[in-house]
């Protein structure tokens, strides 16, 4: 967002740097993820370092910096997931997509997460696709999803055919 | 409940049970659907929409409620219909079609189908009448207590009035009629220990932290439940937030509160929305804001999500994260109950704690103390989950044993039992030799794990040990906050030389290096994520260090998971050539004709278990690698 934007978007909230985490998660929820553009719009906004912010979101493995996917793909790997072939799950997303966790499809279709426990265990082995959690999950399935995924990914916009940000120094 | 000094309250109650008592009078049908979060991963809602659509076509009124998780969630998802007159009526794995036919017969014909019902929540002459068990007598239920989760289930947690009829906020009524201290006092009598592992006396807390000079004072509920495979704050949250809000109001009011705050995870959006709503009705009805029933009491209570770090549970760490900053712990003293929060006297305890003490406060702190056993009062939640048959949330007594839970209530393994994990990554893994072990904190100590917060899951025979303590390690050192050297640097050597073991290239001496890197965490990290982050590789080479051995010596893991140390091979004698594995192969591995036993060319396979999944026959098993002598097995 532009800095008019931003400065509708700031709540009286937002100033209080104790409050830096709910603004990420705002922005995150707006965006999708965190970009250069917004850490320099907070660091402004509450006189911190841009360094300060990417050393707190970076600490958190919810906060993005790179632009999500059309679909969200998260494989859970929970202890319950894990002790049912969760790691099967995982390992059959890289060789369909050829992506790693917290990787996007190049062609912007599917970011991909692996993630620590969704809290679903007693259905495990667990998938999320685009928020909602699948049960019982197997490498069978799971193609088929994708591949559904796949079929069903919307046309680019103008809007996408924008650059992606450059990435947060890790 | 007698009249109180809180004639407000009473009146919301009064209304609330008329709300309550108009649901259930027999005019209408009611149907219930399990939709926690993990009743809709097993297709609640499309249960859900079947059913509306259903009573569209038949054109029959009736009142759907939207329930928590009542536990057993491998019968989900759950559907319950409660025709007039009759006993609630519980069905299992209800898919869309399912909930078409059921409806269709009970609300057409007055037909319970009582082939596919699982149970009723009736009286015992209706087991005979009808030929249904009652659901609390099901094997996985009957040895339960259900004490927290005794809403789960049960009631919308979307209404409040719901909660007020089953004797809601009766406990926070009581708290103000007993003052602060009788508060306390109540607590300490009841033998309440924290729930969130450390199992420190609540009531304790409560003094340090009442005791405290501040201004302002906070409390804060620990739901940021980053166990991996356990969810019993999540199916409180969800199933009956209202408990565990009522228990912040209590504690606030009994140590001088007037801000809570409730941390929860942000992977759980359905307990944060469950929540969110439950906060707004409080205010409506005047549980939160200025002056609560003209006690002089004021509190309000915020939620805050956590943004994704499991050290976050850990206290001085929880309240960095709420400040603003990286989730860092810090040295303790001083302890958060008299310098947390921005400086000021904060009482943390988990969700659970909160959710025990509407109980207490309403039936007595002598009655909770006869729950369970000496020095470990009251009842536990725990996620019963991994290889158990009956898989889900359970409620049970300290102080029950392993046994009893694994094998009574879930109903044991179906491939030979191996061990069970407890107290989540930091706590342990315990074999066959300790079910007898009684579940509660001391015990749980005694055998080298902990208790934690309850998740509890049960391996078998397909379950790698070394496996499981390097999956434990790696998660411990991804979530590990780098503070300290001890934390930082320990976990990753240990995942290194686990790592090591599990490709095979294992050597004694690996051992002895995780033996030494193990006792210098536990002696020398700052908090106690690091002290026991250890734990999952110190049991599993006690308990089982021949597995440790038939890797390093033996070359072979003969849970088929390390795969570097195993081949597949196809049992003649099992297989029935069905050709199953070969459509499901992907690298062109599995070769035969139909209806003769097929073979593996262990050159080309790629161990991807796709086939072992498919297989109806278990006929594809895992064995010693045929070009490689394996080295004598020693002890």
């Amino acid at each position: 967002m532009d800095n008019s934007a931003f400065i509708q978007f700031i709540q009286e909230d937002d100033c209080d740097p104790g409050n830096l985490i709910p603004l990420l998660q705002r922005i995150q929820q707006l965006e999708g993820y965190i970009s250069e553009q917004s850490v320099r719009q907070i660091a402004q906004l509450l006189k911190i370092s841009e360094n300060h912010i990417y050393g707190v979101a970076s600490f958190y493995s919810q906060f993005r910096f790179q632009r999500p996917g059309k679909h969200h793909l998260k494989v859970c790997l929970g202890t319950a997931c894990h002790v049912q072939g969760g790691v099967q799950l995982a390992q059959e997303v890289e060789k369909q997509l050829h992506i790693h966790s917290g990787e996007t499809t190049p062609d912007g279709a599917i970011d991909y997460e692996e993630v620590a426990c969704l809290g679903c265990c007693a259905q495990a082995a667990v998938v999320e696709i685009d928020g909602v959690i699948y049960a019982k999950m197997t490498t069978d399935r799971l193609i088929k999803k994708l591949n559904e995924l796949r079929k069903s990914q919307p046309a680019l916009t103008e809007a996408d055919d924008k650059p992606l940000s450059i990435p947060a120094p890790a | 409940m007698n009249e109180t000094a809180y004639p407000q309250f009473t009146a919301l109650q009064r209304r609330a049970r008329e709300t309550w008592a108009a649901l259930q009078d027999g005019s209408k049908p009611l149907i219930y659907l399990g939709a926690a979060s993990c009743g809709r991963a097993a297709g609640a809602l499309q249960t859900l929409q079947a059913v509306q659509e259903t009573l569209q076509e038949l054109n029959f009124a009736a009142n759907v409620l939207q329930v928590g998780c009542i536990g057993p969630c491998y019968l989900e998802p759950l559907m319950d219909v409660q025709l007039p007159r009759l006993p609630r009526i519980a069905y299992s794995k209800v898919t869309p079609e399912k909930a078409k036919r059921i409806l269709r017969a009970a609300l057409l014909e007055g037909d319970l189908s009582p082939k596919l019902a699982v149970g009723h929540f009736g009286g015992e002459s209706f087991t005979e009448q009808s030929g249904i068990p009652r659901f609390f007598d099901l094997p996985m239920l009957k040895p339960q207590v259900r004490v927290i989760l005794r809403n789960c289930g049960l009631i919308d947690p979307q209404e409040i009035d719901h909660y007020l009829a089953h004797d809601g906020y009766v406990g926070f009524i009581r708290a103000l009629e007993k003052g602060p201290l009788g508060v306390i006092e109540e607590v300490k009598e009841s033998g309440l220990r924290g729930r969130g592992g450390a199992g420190f006396p609540t009531y304790r807390k409560w003094e340090i932290c009442r005791a405290a000079a501040g201004e302002k004072k906070f409390v804060i509920c620990n739901a940021d439940e980053g166990d991996p495979g356990a969810f019993m704050n999540r199916s409180l949250l969800e199933g009956d937030p209202h408990a565990v809000l009522e228990g912040m109001l209590i504690a606030g009011f009994a140590i001088g509160a007037q801000q809570g705050f409730v941390y929860v995870r942000a992977e759980y959006p359905l307990a944060v929305a469950r929540l969110r709503h439950a906060i707004q009705q409080m205010r409506q009805y005047g549980f939160l804001g200025e002056n609560i029933f003209g006690s002089g009491f004021r509190f309000d209570i915020e939620v805050k999500e956590g943004a994704g770090a499991f050290v976050c549970g850990e206290e001085t760490a929880l309240i960095a994260s709420l400040e603003g900053e990286r989730g860092m712990p810090r040295p303790r003293p001083p302890f958060p109950a008299e310098k947390g929060y921005r400086g000021y006297p904060t009482l943390i305890n988990n969700t659970e704690t909160f959710g025990i003490l509407p109980n207490i406060l309403r039936n007595g702190g002598q009655w909770f103390s006869k729950l369970g056993s000496p020095g470990n009062a009251g009842t536990k939640t725990f996620s019963l989950v991994g290889k158990a048959r009956h898989t889900g949330l359970i409620e049970v007594p300290l102080g029950m044993t392993l046994r009893q839970i694994v094998f009574d209530i879930g109903g044991g393994t179906i491939k030979p039992f191996k061990a069970v994990q407890t107290g989540g990554p930091l706590g342990g893994c315990l074999s066959a030799a300790h079910l007898d072990t009684p579940v509660d904190y001391e015990n749980m100590r005694a055998s080298g794990s902990i208790m934690g917060s309850g998740g509890l899951i049960v391996l078998d025979e397909s379950t790698c040990i070394v496996d499981l303590a390097r999956y434990f390690l790696t998660f411990s050192e991804s979530e590990s906050c780098g503070k300290c050297t001890p934390c930082r640097i320990g976990t990753r050597i240990l995942v290194e030389t686990l790592e090591k073991i599990a490709r095979g290239e294992g050597e004694i001496e690996d051992l002895d290096v995780l033996y030494k890197v193990a006792d210098t965490m536990q002696r020398t990290a700052l908090c106690g994520g690091g002290q026991t982050a250890p734990n999952p590789v110190l049991t599993t080479l006690k308990y089982f260090m021949n597995e440790y051995l038939t890797h390093i010596q033996g070359r072979y893991c003969p849970a088929a998971v390390c795969t570097a140390l195993f081949e597949y091979r196809i049992l003649a004698e099992k297989c029935s050539g069905c050709g199953r594995c070969i459509q499901v192969c992907s690298s062109g591995a599995v070769r035969g004709e139909k209806k003769e036993p097929h073979t593996i060319d262990v050159e080309l396979c790629i161990k991807c278990r796709a086939c072992v999944e498919a297989c109806k026959f278990d006929a594809i098993v895992g064995v010693p690698i045929a070009a490689r002598q394996p080295q004598e097995v020693t002890l």
